[in-house]
């Protein structure tokens, strides 16, 4: 069962990954981030599980507490430079450069 | 007789001989550090440090004379120069002193002389801080008592040469001359360099007492050796064939620096070293032969040149070319040879210093013209300069009981003794001589005016004159004085020895008047083409053989195109090979690094997905590695 | 056997949704699906003895990282639809290989890991789940809790400084937008008054209902532009605004120039600045389809 649990995580992750890689949209891209740190919560918990300690948990629970950080300063990154160049697409920020 | 031995010594006038070098050396130094603070005093400072040098000089010649003939050879030991290999040391002794006495005393006159003919010159305080250091130089080079001081001397005179020469160096033909000069100058240093060497390689000292006592001791092929390489080095700086070429061109200078360093002194270096190296010489008899036949050759060659040139100095400085051949003819011939040789020198610098002044002065008075055919008639107004410019010229062809007479049949008596074919041809070059002294003189002071209406002919002034007339008695006595009694050959044999048996003067030999006839076909040749008839204001175009002259015997041209041109497509081919194949390789790879990394550079695309790819294939490929190594 | 029917059902759906969460084109959408996905893995940690985390999850992620989202959303614009077209050569078709090739990997490399069946949580968790827990965090990981409280508030901080902008002028009184307006209505025309309320003079009061001026006509003014092009687009337009819309158009052709709008009154972007609240520009949108419409319509 738990390896089930784990090739889920990777499938997740890995779809994250390619989301981040495929969206131009800085939001999303974003929530794709989120995404994958979602799913190495649920390897985290899983080997938790499988291990009998709850180690795993207390980390995937700082997970949680980083990915909020990054999230509460990613959005408000997103928000300035939405302002000054009217765009959240990723691609309009590619001033540096050859 | 042989050389006597060097006896060291201290104190009197010889114990500072140093000062014969150091005074104008500190006249030099302090006209030239001293900038523009000493313009006011700078002419007076430079003649008083060379008269100066005179006095100390003809003192120590006074003591020498106080000692036995034997013991007239004095050695000075001042300081250990290079540390086991040369200590730095005068040697005062007849032959050096005669030249000191030369040096300083016909310098001394050039200086006065320049008083006057610089008087204009914004930079006349440079000039005499240049003469000066020619003065110092000269008399280090004869007074050196080893190879190495020697060759200190030898190419300061070199660089005082170049300076003087490239004096006006505003003129871009002054400028070309020094350089000239100063490259020509050097391939005879290096002659003189490599024969030092040799001398070291072979003696192990370079002292002249240890090296010139030991010279039977050597080989004679080395000695051949040392003696060609010596006598390269006595080609470049005395104007020999095959190194005669900067002698016309260095005509650029202001006239005192010709007659100082082109006609008395600096071209007579040469002379001196072979007389000074005389025992080197007479072990390598092969090197004997070619020092006369180079003699002989450029005698002629500068007789030849002489003839043809329309510039008053070229024609002297031919003239000068042809005086030191003879010298180094009978140099070449050894004993018998160098009192004659060393007696010419002295007369020669007198009357030539004085022909060099007085051209000076007409090109003075002619607002700076040194075409003669521009010249004529010129002996009313100037009459001093005539008269002694005449009694130089009468020196030199070798009128009877002038100086040249003297020296220059006793040097052609000499020869003829020795070898036949040489002696004629020496004769020759004197009927030579007749001819285009002659020419020069009917051309510059009789005939017709030519001059060119701008021009206000006057007699210099009397700073001017006064070292012409000087000049001028010793032309006219100097050369009798020397040489009947042989007193001359007695004086200078126990520095450079003496034939076993003293020649005789014969006032009338057949030689002689062979000569004397010959001098005045060519004197009565030149009245019939320059003195009677009218000068063309244009030089005609003349045969081939004119032509011939008149290019200084293709001299240059034939340096052009056997060191130039090769030299200039050697350049070519090195700056080729530079900017191709060096700077090539060089940029080639900068251009290639620089190409790979702007095509590399286009990988930085800005975009922040590209960089995640990256990153995340990355990733998918340590994650493949890792499964691959863990499951091995 | 409940676990699996619950992991099945879970896993499935969370894999569904985070694709939908990548591939549609409305962030508003993705976000949605990124809620899904955050819900069936809280369900998912509640499964695996982690009732805490679960609950976290939801208040945390779903609750709070969620509304953050949306509310960014909000701001930029939730009509920003993103184009699905790939500007980047080769981007998509690396990512997707990278992304399948390490999903195989981490599957294989991460499924092959495990051995033997789960120890459980039973003999760790004696106290409870949150118990156990907290007395893990403030014992052995206290040094890392410590660090991640002050992480927390220096991110509130750069919160605060990333999106705080300096007033560089001061702020406009009533007075001077009084003034301004009147400025504006002196220069082009354009109505001081402020723009009529949907509704008025009308059985509704929604948003979707156009003002009627009083003789009966809709005031182009009070029409809202993101609902009239949705309503086009799902063919629902009701005619009269339709031709109201129409006729300003031709007014504005015959003009030559846009009635001002709220948007150019804005007035602080640049050219470069995509117009997505320039009504103008919508409602010519909204008549070009308008007229496709009909002639469909036309041809039916």
């Amino acid at each position: 069962m738990t390896t089930h649990y784990l090739v889920l995580s990777a499938l997740l992750f890995a779809i994250g990954g390619v989301g981040v890689l495929v969206r131009r949209n800085a939001i999303v891209v974003f929530m794709c981030v989120e995404l994958m740190l979602n799913a190495c919560n649920l390897a985290f918990v899983t080997f938790a599980r499988q291990n009998g300690n709850l180690d795993g948990q207390v980390i995937a629970f700082f997970v949680m507490i980083v990915a909020a950080a990054e999230v509460v300063i990613g959005l408000a990154i997103i928000v300035t430079i939405f302002r000054t160049r009217r765009s959240a697409s990723v691609d309009d920020v590619s001033l540096l450069k050859y | 007789m042989e050389p006597a031995e060097i006896i060291q010594h201290s104190g009197g006038a010889i114990g500072a001989a140093w000062l014969m070098i150091a005074l104008p050396l500190v006249g030099a130094a302090v006209l030239l550090l001293g900038g523009r603070r000493t313009d006011k005093f700078g002419h007076l400072l430079g003649v008083l440090m060379a008269v100066a040098s005179f006095v100390v000089a003809a003192l120590s010649f006074v003591q020498l004379l106080g000692f036995a003939p034997g013991e007239r050879r004095r050695g000075i030991e001042l300081y250990e120069f290079i540390p086991g290999l040369a200590k730095m040391g005068l040697l005062v002794d007849p032959l050096s002193i005669s030249f000191c006495l030369l040096i300083t005393f016909v310098g001394s006159l050039i200086h006065v002389y320049s008083i006057g003919y610089m008087a204009h010159d914004p930079n006349r305080r440079r000039f005499f801080a240049y003469l000066n250091l020619f003065v110092a130089a000269m008399l280090l080079l004869v007074l050196a008592d080893n190879y190495v001081a020697l060759f200190v001397g030898w190419e300061g005179v070199g660089l005082a040469s170049y300076l003087l020469i490239g004096f006006w160096q505003h003129k871009p033909s002054a400028a070309t001359a020094a350089k000239k000069a100063f490259i020509v100058n050097r391939v005879g240093d290096f002659g003189l360099l490599i024969g030092i060497f040799t001398i070291f390689a072979t003696f192990h000292t370079l002292a002249f007492d240890g090296v010139l006592a030991n010279a039977d001791k050597a080989s004679s092929g080395t000695l051949t050796a040392i003696g060609l390489l010596l006598l390269v080095g006595a080609c470049g700086k005395s104007a020999q064939l095959p190194l005669q070429s900067w002698l016309l061109d260095a005509m650029e200078g202001p006239t005192p620096v010709s007659a100082l360093i082109h006609a008395a002194t600096m071209v007579t270096a040469g002379v001196y070293l072979i007389v000074r190296s005389g025992p080197i010489f007479q072990g390598a008899e092969t090197a004997q032969i070619v020092v006369t036949i180079v003699g002989v050759a450029t005698l002629l060659a500068g007789a030849i040149i002489g003839t043809a040139k329309d510039d008053i100095k070229k024609a002297l400085a031919g003239s000068t070319m042809s005086q030191i051949g003879y010298m180094v003819l009978a140099a070449g011939i050894g004993k018998a040879g160098y009192a004659f040789a060393i007696a010419h020198l002295i007369t020669h610098g007198f009357f030539k210093a004085d022909m060099f002044l007085g051209a000076g002065s007409v090109m003075h008075a002619m607002n700076d013209e040194v075409n003669m055919r521009k010249y004529g008639a010129l002996r009313k107004v100037m009459p001093v300069t005539f008269v002694t410019f005449l009694i130089g010229y009468l020196a030199i062809i070798g009128f009877p009981l002038l100086s040249g007479y003297f020296t220059k049949d006793g040097i052609i008596e000499t020869v003829m003794e020795h070898n036949a074919v040489l002696g004629w041809l020496a004769v020759l070059g004197a009927g030579i001589t007749g001819f285009y002294m002659s020419r020069l003189v009917f051309m510059t002071f009789f005939g017709a005016k030519r001059w060119e209406p701008t021009a206000h002919p006057h007699e210099s002034p009397a700073v001017m004159t006064w070292p012409l007339i000087i000049l001028s008695i010793g032309a006219i006595g100097l050369g009798a004085f020397l040489v009947l009694g042989n007193r001359f050959m007695t004086f200078l044999a126990p520095a450079v020895g003496a034939p076993e048996e003293m020649p005789a003067f014969h006032p009338f030999s057949p030689t002689g008047l062979a000569t004397l006839a010959l001098v005045a076909a060519g004197a009565v040749f030149a009245w019939l083409k320059y003195g009677r008839a009218e000068v063309p204001a244009l030089a005609p175009r003349g045969s081939f053989l004119t032509t011939f002259a008149r290019r200084d015997l293709y001299g240059d041209a034939l340096n052009e195109a056997l060191f130039m041109r090769p030299g200039q497509w050697l350049t070519r081919l090195a700056v080729f090979f530079d900017n191709r194949g060096v700077d090539g390789l060089v940029n080639g790879l900068a251009a290639g690094i620089g190409g790979t990394s702007g095509r590399l550079r286009r990988v930085q695309t800005g975009f922040v997905r590209s960089y995640a790819l990256s990153i995340f294939l990355g990733a998918a490929l340590l994650a493949g590695a890792w499964l691959v190594v863990g499951n091995l | 056997m409940g676990e699996s029917i619950t992991f099945w059902v879970l896993a499935v759906i969370s894999v569904i949704a985070a694709l939908g969460l990548v591939f549609s084109r409305r962030a508003v959408y993705s976000a949605l699906m990124l809620g899904v996905v955050m819900i069936s893995l809280a369900v998912l940690y509640a499964v695996q003895d982690a009732p805490f985390l679960a609950a976290v999850q939801i208040i945390v992620y779903t609750g709070a990282v969620m509304m953050l989202f949306l509310f960014v959303l909000m701001l930029v614009g939730v009509d920003s639809s993103d184009s699905l077209v790939e500007t980047i050569r080769g981007q998509r078709f690396w990512a997707i290989l990278a992304g399948l090739g390490f999903a195989a990997l981490l599957a294989l490399g991460i499924g092959n890991a495990v051995v033997g069946a789960p120890r459980g949580l039973a003999a760790a968790t004696q106290a409870g789940n949150v118990p156990s827990l907290a007395e893990l965090i403030f014992t052995r990981h206290v040094f890392a809790f410590e660090v991640t409280s002050a992480l927390l508030i220096t991110a509130a901080l750069g919160a605060m400084v990333l999106a705080h902008r300096e007033r560089s002028e001061p702020k406009p009184t009533q007075k001077d937008l009084s003034r301004q307006r009147f400025v504006a209505f002196g220069k082009t025309g354009k109505n001081p008054a402020p723009l009529p309320g949907p509704g008025t003079y009308a059985r509704h009061n929604a948003i979707d209902m156009p003002a009627l001026l009083p003789d009966g006509t809709i005031s182009p003014l009070s029409v809202n532009r993101y609902i009239a092009r949705y309503e086009e687009s799902q063919g629902i337009l009701p005619p009269e605004v339709a031709r109201v819309l129409e006729q300003e158009e031709a007014a504005q052709r015959a003009n030559g120039h846009s009635t001002p709008t709220l948007a150019d009154e804005a007035g602080d972007d640049g050219p470069d600045t995509e117009p997505m609240t320039d009504e103008g520009v919508v409602a010519g949108r909204v008549v070009g389809a308008r007229g496709e419409a009909r002639s469909e319509e036309d041809g039916k």
